[in-house]
């Protein structure tokens, strides 16, 4: 069975790669491509462990074969901070101590990342909801939804200016 | 993951050829939130998978006719962000928007909802209950159309031939007063599968009184069930008390649900009157505003 050349791009920058096509977008971006940042937790679309962005909407990628990149735009977690500058949600994350074994938060970063590109200006409930696929089993979540608040607030602030 | 082969055609007849001369089993890929799924665990070993998500037309929604026209790969972040559709069809919205998580809204489809042809499928109540019809495409150009509720014959199973795939659905625009709700009832409070979905579909006149009604039942039964009894006792109606109680028996006696984790038969059957009661409501005063 011939493998597929797939030519797409990453985190801004054109990436091509050769894959199977039963391979998901998880496995080549961590076997293939080394963006070990999204995580494999279910395998089965439940966890989020492995969102990343697909042409602007949040997607598993365990659920998604590597092939259909070909010709789109995908974001990892790679993508999300501005060289070293940390992206809000990202900072937010650390002063809030949202995370414990870490395991979740990449997924939970580009989820809570697409939620603030699409709304500036969730509520709780709509932030619970939009992260409803992201699981986390160490924090309880708490701290993860205050750090999300917190990140929105900064963002509008910023975008004020 | 089993190796498979996979062909991402361009038009709609390269993907039937394809369906049709495979010689083991070829399956469609939308966006793959069920498919994925059971490629992984085992449950379906295709030989093929055919993603129609490359051929013009498949994502998309238009107004045409005198009726909504959705692509058959249109993921369901798509549906739910239409103002206009949510405005004709809040209930049909509801359905689609309440599959898994916003990561699974960002691919999973209409059709592949339907196809997978599980029993409690979030979407198919409201959209039968809409009285749509969907366009299914064959091998040789062929083309028919047929409601949505023929699609499903059993846990799984479809009226699909081989060779024959989905490619669009038509809603028919609403008329006055006319507005549809769905709800379901979960053990959790979201990413979970559906112990009752209901959807109704009602049209009023101009003075209150319901002239039409499709009230459909899902998650009780091996399909959905169109509740004909229930369309009874709503039409001539304003949903007074007497109503309502006919509502919720002719819900009940029309499920035939299982036993699971999730549920009894007594409390999916409870639940079904219940639901059914709470929809026709919904579906009412969202109908008297319209």
């Amino acid at each position: 069975m011939s493998k597929h050349h797939v030519t797409t791009t990453i985190n801004g920058e054109p990436a091509e790669y050769l894959c199977e096509a039963q391979q998901t977008m998880l496995d080549v971006l961590r076997d293939e491509l080394g963006l070990t940042g999204s995580k494999e937790g279910c395998s089965s679309g439940d966890c989020g462990a492995c969102t990343i962005i697909v042409d602007g909407n949040i997607t598993c990628s365990c659920l998604m074969l590597a092939v259909e990149a070909e010709g789109r735009a995908v974001t990892t977690i790679e993508g999300v901070a501005d060289g070293d500058t940390l992206h809000p949600v990202q900072q937010k994350f650390l002063e809030h101590a949202a995370l414990q074994c870490g395991f979740c938060t990449p997924g939970f970063i580009v989820a809570a990342k697409a939620l603030l590109d699409s709304n500036p200006n969730p509520t709780e409930e709509e932030a619970r909801y939009w992260l409803a696929g992201n699981l986390c089993r160490c924090t309880g979540y708490d701290k993860i939804l205050r750090a999300v608040m917190d990140a929105a607030e900064v963002m509008r602030a910023q975008a004020a200016r | 993951m089993p190796r498979v082969n996979f062909t991402a055609p361009t038009t709609i007849d390269e993907a039937a050829a394809a369906l049709a001369s495979a010689t083991g089993l070829a399956k469609i890929l939308s966006g793959g939130t069920d498919l994925l799924v059971q490629l992984r665990s085992g449950r379906m070993k295709p030989d093929l998978i055919v993603d129609t998500k490359r051929i013009p037309g498949l994502i998309g929604m238009r107004e045409e006719g005198g009726k909504w026209i959705i692509g058959a790969a249109t993921p369901g972040v798509m549906v739910s962000d239409n103002h206009a559709f949510d405005h004709d069809y809040p209930g049909i919205v509801e359905g689609m928007d309440l599959i898994g998580s916003q990561q699974i809204q960002g691919r999973a489809s209409l059709a592949g909802n339907l196809c997978n042809a599980s029993p409690a499928a979030d979407s198919v109540p409201a959209v039968i209950a809409a009285r749509a019809t969907c366009v299914i495409a064959g091998p040789n150009g062929a083309r028919r159309e047929a409601p949505v509720e023929a699609i499903c014959t059993g846990p799984g199973r479809t009226s699909l031939q081989k060779g024959e795939f989905i490619i669009e659905f038509h809603i028919p625009k609403p008329k006055a007063h006319q507005c549809d709700a769905y709800q379901r009832f979960i053990p959790r409070t979201e990413m979970d599968i559906a112990v009752v979905g209901c959807g109704v579909n009602v049209t009023l006149d101009a003075g209150g009184t319901c002239v039409d009604a499709r009230v459909v039942l899902g998650a009780v039964a091996p399909t959905t069930v169109i509740v004909e009894d229930a369309a009874k006792a709503l039409i001539g109606s304003k949903l007074d008390d007497a109503t309502l109680a006919k509502l919720d028996a002719a819900a009940q006696a029309a499920a035939k649900p299982i036993n699971d984790k999730r549920g009894t038969i007594e409390y999916r059957t409870k639940v079904a009157g219940v639901l059914a009661r709470r929809v026709a409501a919904i579906a009412f005063d969202r109908a008297s505003k319209r």
